[in-house]
């Protein structure tokens, strides 16, 4: 019997598909690598809840109202997983918290543009909920068993919360003609920041090697792009709504879309934090958690009183 | 007043009542202290947004007019709204709004347990459906006005703030009209005179717990009742009503 190699052993689970569970040695550069990328994830989530919550006390219908409440609060239980997820690996969550709230974690760009109408709510469950399935429905068989567990019940609501935006907008497309203006204007605005998700040209992207070997990523972000474009376009079509790009053509030969690129200094703009909300979106965050201080200080003595009652009884 | 116009009324007075407190609430979504209690409020919200909508839909439905639950709550003015007041009142700090959810939780529990035994099957059935939900909703406000009672001086301070505010509008969730008197004698309205002693004595008991003095010799603010509201309710509709008001024929 030899010395067990540490490395070898983690090495031949990832190569035999093996999940990999916390308690299980692991590379530090593949910890340091999840940290990352479940954190920014769980942020998104967080953050995501702004431009949609926006519309809650303003939606037309209760039901309307009912449905985006739920799915906001969704949102919210999707950072809850993905913190303690993270969690597993050696963080903390005020570390987590620390890093969103001094602007120092990055989270999804696409939650830096506004909601300006109703038919926004509509476009963000459809278009964004259904690019972050694609990004993310490879995730429920990444290498990280709580990842790959917390990316199933995600996933799963995740359609959900497409398939009613998609409802939100047929009501409108199907609507009057100042509603069917409304969905295409949102069309119009969040299709190319949409189309950004998927992330850089794969000619720009930067090597993503590691996170194909860890069973992280499995497709690239052309590849991902060229999907969502082909299976949106039927979905716009029975719309009857139309995609701000001259270009876009079906092309027989690689029986899929031809389509523009979206404006990748647009993206390094919003990314850098020049987007239309970044400020305030980082500045809600704070100005709740500072609010929510006395709160959570409360919690925090009382429960330490408690314990103290308890240990001199 | 016939029976009908005076169960249309009642309805009214219940789905208004949770419809304006879940929109209040809601305003925390996204905003809450801390992730749990943002999800935890979201989830109170929702169950009372559930109940207003199921409410509204019964009051829709015995005003036979062909009215919808939507067309009663975003075409109606606050003149002909007739949520109780204490509802409306802004959410101030985390304090405040737990102060003013435990009086109504402890309210509500009673209320909706007493009139899960009414004639009106309808009201019955959304009455006993309720009760579970405001069962954990007072357990959560209840929790929390003791922890913030005997947490540090600063919550202990907002939370006697809190009450003092809120305070004035509680009496009111008791005020019965003839529309209770017309409703009480067909065995559907829930007698509110029943429910007050013992209200009392549980909401004396969480304040004596959580240090808390309720403000002497308070006037009760009434009103709401004969549909006569403070300033905040016109604001909370015209945010609530703005898009199906710009939009009358549309169909969301």
């Amino acid at each position: 019997m030899g010395v067990i190699n540490f490395e070898e052993l983690f090495e031949s689970k990832l190569a035999k598909n093996d999940i990999i569970e916390p308690k299980d040695w692991m590379p530090d550069n593949y910890r340091k690598h999840l940290i990352r990328q479940i954190s920014q994830h769980a942020h998104s989530e967080i953050v995501g809840m702004l431009p949609e919550g926006n519309w809650i006390t303003r939606a037309p219908s209760l039901r309307a109202k009912l449905v985006l409440l739920a799915k906001v609060q969704d949102e919210g239980g999707h950072g809850l997983y993905l913190y303690t997820a993270a969690e597993s690996l050696g963080t903390s969550r005020d570390e987590m918290l620390d890093a969103l709230l001094t602007g120092k974690a990055k989270y999804s760009s696409i939650f830096n543009y506004p909601t300006l109408t109703w038919a926004d709510v509509g476009a963000v469950g459809w278009l964004v909920d259904g690019a972050a399935i694609m990004n993310q429905v490879m995730l429920q068989r990444t290498s990280y068993g709580p990842y790959a567990r917390a990316m199933v019940r995600i996933c799963k609501e995740e359609s959900f919360h497409q398939r009613q935006g998609y409802e939100l907008m047929t009501h409108l497309a199907f609507g009057t003609p100042a509603q069917k203006e409304m969905a295409q204007d949102a069309l119009n605005r969040w299709w190319y920041p949409t189309l950004m998700m998927f992330g850089p040209p794969d000619v720009e992207s930067p090597n993503s090697e590691n996170a194909i070997k860890w069973r992280i990523k499995r497709e690239t972000n052309d590849e991902l792009r060229q999907r969502f474009v082909n299976q949106s376009m039927p979905q716009i079509e029975y719309l009857g709504l139309t995609v701000p790009d001259k270009n876009l053509k079906w092309n027989e030969t690689k029986k899929g879309y031809d389509f523009s690129e979206p404006d990748w200094t647009e993206f390094k703009a919003v990314i850098k934090g020049n987007g239309p909300c970044n400020k305030e979106r980082l500045a809600s965050r704070n100005k709740s958690h500072n609010e929510g201080a006395w709160v959570r200080e409360a919690a925090t003595a009382y429960a330490k009183k408690q314990n103290e009652n308890y240990e001199a009884a | 007043m016939t029976s009908q116009e005076a169960l249309f009324n009642y309805n009214l007075r219940l789905g208004d009542t949770s419809l304006i407190l879940a929109q209040r609430l809601s305003e925390w979504t996204g905003h809450g202290p801390f992730l749990e209690e943002d999800l935890a409020l979201t989830n109170i919200a929702l169950d009372i947004f559930g109940r207003g909508k199921a409410l509204l839909e019964y009051a829709a439905k015995t005003e036979g007019k062909g009215r919808t639950e939507d067309d009663l709550a975003f075409f109606r003015n606050d003149r002909e709204y007739f949520n109780a007041l204490i509802t409306e009142q802004p959410n101030g700090d985390y304090a405040k709004t737990i102060v003013r959810q435990a009086l109504i939780d402890c309210f509500d529990l009673a209320f909706y347990s007493e009139l899960s035994k009414s004639k009106d099957e309808t009201l019955a059935g959304i009455a006993a459906k309720s009760i579970k939900e405001i069962t954990y909703h007072k357990r959560h406000s209840f929790s929390w006005v003791n922890r913030f009672g005997n947490g540090t001086e600063e919550s202990f301070n907002r939370l006697q703030n809190g009450l003092n505010e809120i305070w004035p509008y509680a009496g009111e969730l008791f005020e019965m009209n003839e529309v209770d008197a017309l409703l009480i004698k067909e065995g559907i309205a829930v007698d509110l005179s029943m429910l007050k002693a013992n209200w009392e004595k549980e909401i004396s008991q969480l304040l004596a717990k959580a240090n808390l003095v309720a403000p002497e010799g308070t006037y009760v603010q009434t009103g709401s009742r004969k549909g006569l509201h403070g300033e905040h309710l016109s604001y909370i509709l015209a945010e609530m009503q703005s898009l199906p008001r710009m939009h009358p024929t549309a169909k969301w």
